[in-house]
């Protein structure tokens, strides 16, 4: 085994555990979530179905009109090999609405924007079905800040927020996913021929290699360093995990007061339940 | 002694006492059924753990009216329960109460704090600063709060005291997924230390901790316990609620130190000597102090 591997039976125990009593205690059953296609939303999908029963979980295809055909489909098949519910909205309409009324070119707000619809769709409907928004965000794209604030990375209860990507693969395969959705390259499929990897610079592995090392074992950059790791990649990690601290926590509130929201004001989510 | 003890491993309800104080009492009607004689909670088992700014709206005096419903029942069954208790001077512990014939019989106010990783409790709290075996009709036991059993002094002193049995109440989080046999790294570790206060202390361990969920914190479970000869006795619990039953016997403990006297054979002085020396305090009858 390596530092990274884990025991998939025990964490899918211990996450279809915790999504069951953190919905149950807030008398919520049902589930929503977003499936893209790629081996996070299908992982969580997974979870969800076990967790709350495939009848009690609603997967949203939110396709834009450049999305990849290829999405859709392993989407649907995830939707079929879990027996979960499934409905399609199209996001196209409302981005393109905003997008064209504001003139957007550039990519990174576009991308964002299709986001932030996805997340405005979730929550519409999770409101509608009386359901919970289950997160797809794993801790590699958390710590690098590879998510759109308020966006993909919004969600009520996040299964997949304290797992590298290569333990999502090692637990996509556990589930018995479909072998095309754990395949194929990352991507966010915001824009034709996207591809997580390219855009980050380095492969998810060797992130996950000198993350779990970073965090987890408090190495320092240097230590890395001195185990062989290529200064370069150190570097950047290091420098999107603190640059990107801010879409980790909630909003930066000015303190005026004796009790100040999550400064001096400390309850937990789960306060008296 | 002779004892029939019961370990509850509960859920609880974060800061709500009257919802953690209906679930105490549907156990101890059972536990009264049942013939048991001595009924022991988690940590904090009538508040839940993480309380936070909930610390002292839920502090309790010993002789709070909450607390009126465990003295009741416990003239039918003895009741160790955890809570957070307002003492007279106004500080705030974390407490666990043995509630026996109608009384709160013996408080022990957890002494070691935990303020690292994910735990921040001296934060809201104040810290214990005994270990006092409590004389229970039923045996003389020694309770350690959670971290109390990560350091050697609780379980040595009551070791010198000669304690029938040592109760670890726990409200412990499960960490650590890697381990490849389907248990958390933390069930694995809490298990090495039960076997080694079983077998240096030549006493019955019985380790009660908590299960449930609080904000995306796992509470693991693994409520068990272990003879003085250090071999489990019953089945250790999962990560389900659920109890464990264990009859608490003395020849066991007769038998155990006879065929290892560790307590016979040790040498208290040496210690106090030792200490003395180090920390510059006089202990009695020292003149070089």
């Amino acid at each position: 085994m390596s530092d990274l591997d884990v025991d998939v039976e025990l964490v899918t125990d211990l996450l279809v555990r915790f999504l069951r009593d953190e919905a149950g205690k807030f008398g919520f059953t049902m589930a929503v979530l977003g499936l893209s296609g790629g081996v996070d939303s299908a992982v969580s999908a997974a979870l969800s179905a076990q967790a709350f029963g495939p009848e009690n979980v609603l997967c949203l295809l939110m396709p834009y009109r450049t999305s990849a055909p290829a999405s859709k489909r392993d989407a649907q098949e995830v939707v079929e090999r879990l027996g979960v519910r499934s409905r399609t909205v199209d996001i196209t309409a409302m981005v393109e609405g905003y997008l064209e009324q504001e003139g957007v070119c550039d990519r990174t707000r576009r991308g964002n924007v299709m986001a932030r619809a996805r997340m405005i769709v979730l929550y519409d409907l999770s409101a509608a079905e009386h359901a919970l928004v289950i997160g797809t965000s794993n801790k590699t794209e958390l710590l690098l800040g590879y998510s759109t604030q308020f966006g993909d990375s919004a969600s009520a209860l996040n299964p997949l927020g304290d797992l590298y990507k290569h333990q999502v693969y090692q637990l996509a395969r556990y589930l018995d996913l479909p072998e095309g959705v754990i395949e194929k390259a990352p991507s966010a499929d915001l824009f034709e021929g996207q591809s997580d990897e390219a855009e980050l610079g380095f492969s998810y592995a060797q992130a996950d290699a000198a993350l779990v090392k970073l965090v987890d074992e408090r190495y320092s950059a240097e230590q890395l360093i001195a185990e062989g790791f290529e200064s370069q990649l150190v570097a950047s990690l290091v420098q999107r995990i603190v640059a990107n601290q801010f879409k980790r926590l909630p909003p930066v509130i000015a303190k005026l007061g004796r009790r100040t929201i999550n400064q001096d004001f400390r309850y937990l989510r789960g306060w008296k339940h | 002694m002779d004892c029939k003890a019961r370990l509850v491993q509960i859920d609880t309800h974060l800061g709500d006492l009257a919802a953690n104080l209906e679930t105490h009492l549907g156990e101890i009607e059972r536990a009264v059924a049942d013939g048991v004689d001595l009924l022991v909670f988690p940590e904090l088992s009538l508040t839940g753990y993480f309380l936070r700014d909930q610390t002292p709206e839920v502090a309790l005096a010993s002789d709070a009216p909450e607390l009126v419903p465990l003295r009741e029942r416990s003239r039918e069954v003895s009741i160790v329960a955890g809570f957070v208790e307002r003492a007279p001077d106004g500080r705030i512990f974390n407490a666990l109460g043995l509630f026996e014939d109608g009384e709160l019989l013996h408080l022990h106010r957890k002494v070691h704090l935990v303020a690292y990783g994910l735990f921040d409790e001296s934060r809201d709290l104040a810290a214990g600063e005994d270990f006092v075996v409590a004389e229970s009709k039923h045996g003389r036991f020694g309770f350690l709060t959670c971290e109390d059993a990560w350091h050697v002094d609780g379980g040595y002193l009551y070791f010198l005291d000669g304690a029938d049995a040592m109760f670890v109440c726990s409200a412990g989080p499960g960490r650590g997924v890697g381990g490849g046999d389907g248990e958390l790294e933390s069930g694995r570790v809490w298990r090495t230390l039960q076997d080694a206060f079983a077998l240096q202390f030549r006493t019955w361990t019985l380790y009660c901790n908590r299960v449930g969920w609080e904000d995306g914190v796992v509470f693991g479970g693994g409520t068990r316990v272990v003879d003085a000869f250090g071999r489990e006795t019953g089945e250790p619990l999962g990560l389900d609620a659920g109890h464990l039953d264990v009859r608490l016997t003395s020849d066991v403990l007769e038998r155990a130190r006879f065929q290892t006297p560790l307590r016979r054979d040790e040498r208290p002085w040496i210690l106090a000597r030792e200490l003395a020396r180090r920390v510059g305090f006089p202990t009695p009858g020292d003149e070089t102090q």
